[in-house]
């Protein structure tokens, strides 16, 4: 019963660890996307759609990405490019991706896909309660692996140095050689592929259909947990498996029949999060990671 | 290398020019991506776009699509020019139908006037209260206004959901999640007009929905409180050493957008559905975020640019049951609309230069000596 339940909020979690850092690394080079939602349900219908086409739901994982970093591209010509206001252009990405999505899952409403099985690893996965980490599929692995990475490139290498130098104060960054806008073009595509793979684990593992906006608001929750996790990689995993166990809490709830009507628990993860942000912000713990040119635009001077 | 270079003089022309644009060439893309689709991009636009007003009747109806949209968006344009990024209005929206519904239902019987009115008073308390609440949160913990009144959207709708479904639902509906209808004193009759009669579905409430604009536009350019908004959002150091007050200024937009969404709400509901369902709302707060860009944050332009959007969503309706696309696809001209007005804000601004690498390498050299 308790690993069940720990799989499943594992499982509900790996969504928003996906494109929360995706996001998170879109951020610490400056720039705000809003549009996490559009491009995750672009992941969703494209994956669903590869996967369907070809039966292999690893080209699902691969399309999904892709989808998500295009539509990110989108975003990053108008922002970068023609310095629009950062916000409403991420607004824009989000209502212009859910239509997009809607109007390619069209036809395939209805359909179903063989979903991602999971891989159980040798031995490990046969230890009590921590066994089930090790009991998930290959996308809950590579997010995984891409928080460690991503944790180690921003703080210890180079590049990292860079794109936070950037992120920090552009005027600096442009000043001593450093291009501004390829570095944000490169971390704003990388969001995109990873919201991408967010919306791809929706009907790869979770739930094998599409249905336009089966996001339901996953995508500004991954926005919120960035955050949550105060621009660290590695507070985005506990931040995401709390708010997977809320939303989990709530199902536990109506099963065992605790009488309170279900909207209220379905209320849950997002009272959550406003909760989150409210103490996250009070303590000014925000200012330290939190990029000091994030949702500047960047105007190259002569 | 490309340069955004700051223009020294905004022409009337161009500022004309841009949204007029920016709706053509949202036109073409989105046709162009129809036809990717497999689509056939003609009967695509003609669906979306001219379909809807093939029926004089249908100009009414287009008039009642713009009402919230109008309502909402100039409510939005107080927010956006103090810089304060409301994106609530869906949430803020039911709970003003919300406060509404529970004065229409506490008065089955009555007959009088004031009803309406009280309706109107308690739907703006509503969405005020659902405003008031990332306003104050924001002032008083620094937490992000945008990701607070989206998650009210979603409190709000999980909201109305348990009350149709709960404490309000009308016992001899069949087990269907609907309240009561509501007393003929609590509806919004449809509108005559001189010399043609009832258009479509035009209702009063379209009238109330070009006073609003007419007053927010009055306000924001006419009067010292839109002046302090406008400073506030352009030039915040500044207003504080004008004396303005930052926090007091947020509250303010805050409330008076939450207001305005819930009135259209109360508008909604009392002029087309005549009682509360789980679903009293097609998106209009959203959409109304585009409305207030493409009105350039002029609430008199917001009834030009409603009618505009309502189009599109009209078009939406219409698509639903001809191509059979789901209702959302409307998204994809929404989207890229604002896309175009954006990049249009920010071609007015700014003139784009190509520099050569020679010339370059000269100002560089410029730049050493």
């Amino acid at each position: 019963m308790f690993d069940d339940l720990l799989l499943t909020v594992l499982l509900t979690s790996i969504p928003l660890i996906l494109a929360a850092t995706g996001e998170l690394v879109a951020e610490k080079s400056g720039v705000l996307n809003l549009g996490v939602e559009g491009m995750m349900l672009m992941g969703a219908v494209s994956a669903f759609g590869f996967a369907s086409m070809t039966g292999n739901p690893y080209i699902g994982i691969l399309g999904g990405g892709l989808a998500g970093m295009m539509v990110a591209m989108v975003f990053a010509v108008f922002v970068l490019g023609l310095a629009t206001n950062q916000v409403a252009t991420g607004l824009a990405l989000t209502i212009f991706g859910t239509g997009l999505s809607g109007l390619i899952g069209a036809p395939l409403v209805g359909q179903a896909i063989d979903g991602l099985s999971a891989l159980y690893l040798p031995i490990l996965s046969d230890l009590p309660i921590i066994g089930v980490l090790f009991q998930l599929d290959a996308l809950a692995y590579l997010a995984i692996i891409i928080v460690a990475v991503v944790s180690y490139v921003l703080n210890k290498t180079k590049a990292g140095l860079i794109l936070r130098a950037v992120g920090v104060n552009h005027d600096s960054a442009h000043a001593l050689g450093y291009r501004v806008l390829q570095v944000r073009f490169l971390a704003v595509c990388f969001g995109g592929f990873m919201a991408g793979l967010g919306g791809a684990y929706l009907p790869l593992v979770l739930t094998p259909h599409w249905a336009e906006g089966m996001t339901s608001g996953r995508g500004w929750i991954a926005l919120a947990l960035v955050v949550f996790a105060s621009w660290r990689p590695g507070r985005v995993i506990i931040g995401a498996i709390l708010f997977g166990g809320v939303t989990i809490l709530q199902l536990v709830a109506q099963a065992r029949g605790w009488g309170v009507p279900s909207q209220f628990l379905s209320m849950m993860p997002y009272f959550a999060t406003i909760i989150v942000l409210v103490l996250i912000s009070s303590r000014g713990r925000i200012q330290f990671g939190s990029p000091a040119h994030l949702g500047k635009n960047f105007l190259a001077t002569r | 290398m490309i340069i955004l270079q700051p223009r020294k003089h905004v022409s009337l022309r161009l500022t004309i020019a841009v949204p007029i644009l920016s709706v053509l060439v949202t036109l073409v893309l989105g046709g162009v991506i129809f036809a990717l689709l497999g689509y056939n991009p003609v009967q695509a636009l003609y669906e979306f776009f001219i379909a809807p007003l093939a029926r004089p009747d249908q100009i009414g109806n287009l008039f009642v699509k713009a009402c919230p949209l109008i309502i909402i968006g100039t409510g939005l344009i107080f927010c956006y020019r103090a810089n304060v990024w409301n994106i609530g209005a869906e949430g803020q929206l039911i709970l003003g139908a919300m406060g509404a519904g529970w004065v229409a239902l506490s008065f089955p019987e009555t007959e009088s006037r004031f009803l309406i009115l009280a309706m109107a008073v308690m739907a703006m308390a509503g969405g005020a209260l659902w405003g008031l609440i990332p306003a104050i949160l924001k002032i008083r913990f620094k937490t992000n206004e945008i990701l607070v009144s989206l998650m009210l959207t979603y409190i709000a709708a999980l909201l109305i959901d348990w009350v149709v479904r709960g404490p309000w639902r009308d016992p001899m509906a069949f087990g269907f999640p609907l309240t009561r209808t509501y007393p003929d004193a609590g509806l919004i009759p449809r509108m005559p007009l001189p010399g043609i009669g009832y258009l479509g579905q035009l209702h009063w409430g379209v009238l109330v929905a070009f006073i609003v604009a007419v007053a927010g536009w009055f306000y924001l350019s006419r009067m010292l409180g839109g002046y302090k908004i406008k400073l506030m959002g352009d030039a915040p150091r500044a207003g504080k050493f004008a004396g303005f007050h930052q926090g007091r200024v947020t509250i303010m937009v805050m409330m008076i957008s939450g207001a305005l969404a819930g009135l259209a709400g109360m508008i909604e509901v009392s002029a087309n559905i005549g009682m509360l369902q789980p679903h009293i709302s097609f998106g209009y707060g959203f959409t109304a975020i585009i409305v207030a860009f493409l009105a350039r944050l002029n609430p008199m332009a917001a009834i030009a640019a409603g009618l505009v959007v309502a189009l599109a969503e009209l078009g939406g309706d219409a698509a639903q049951i001809s191509m059979n696309i789901p209702k959302v696809v409307t998204g994809i001209f929404k989207g890229i609309l604002l896309f175009m007005l954006l990049a249009g804000e920010t071609l007015t601004r700014y003139q784009i230069i190509w520099i050569g690498r020679s010339q370059k390498s000269a100002t560089t050299q410029k730049i050493e000596e």
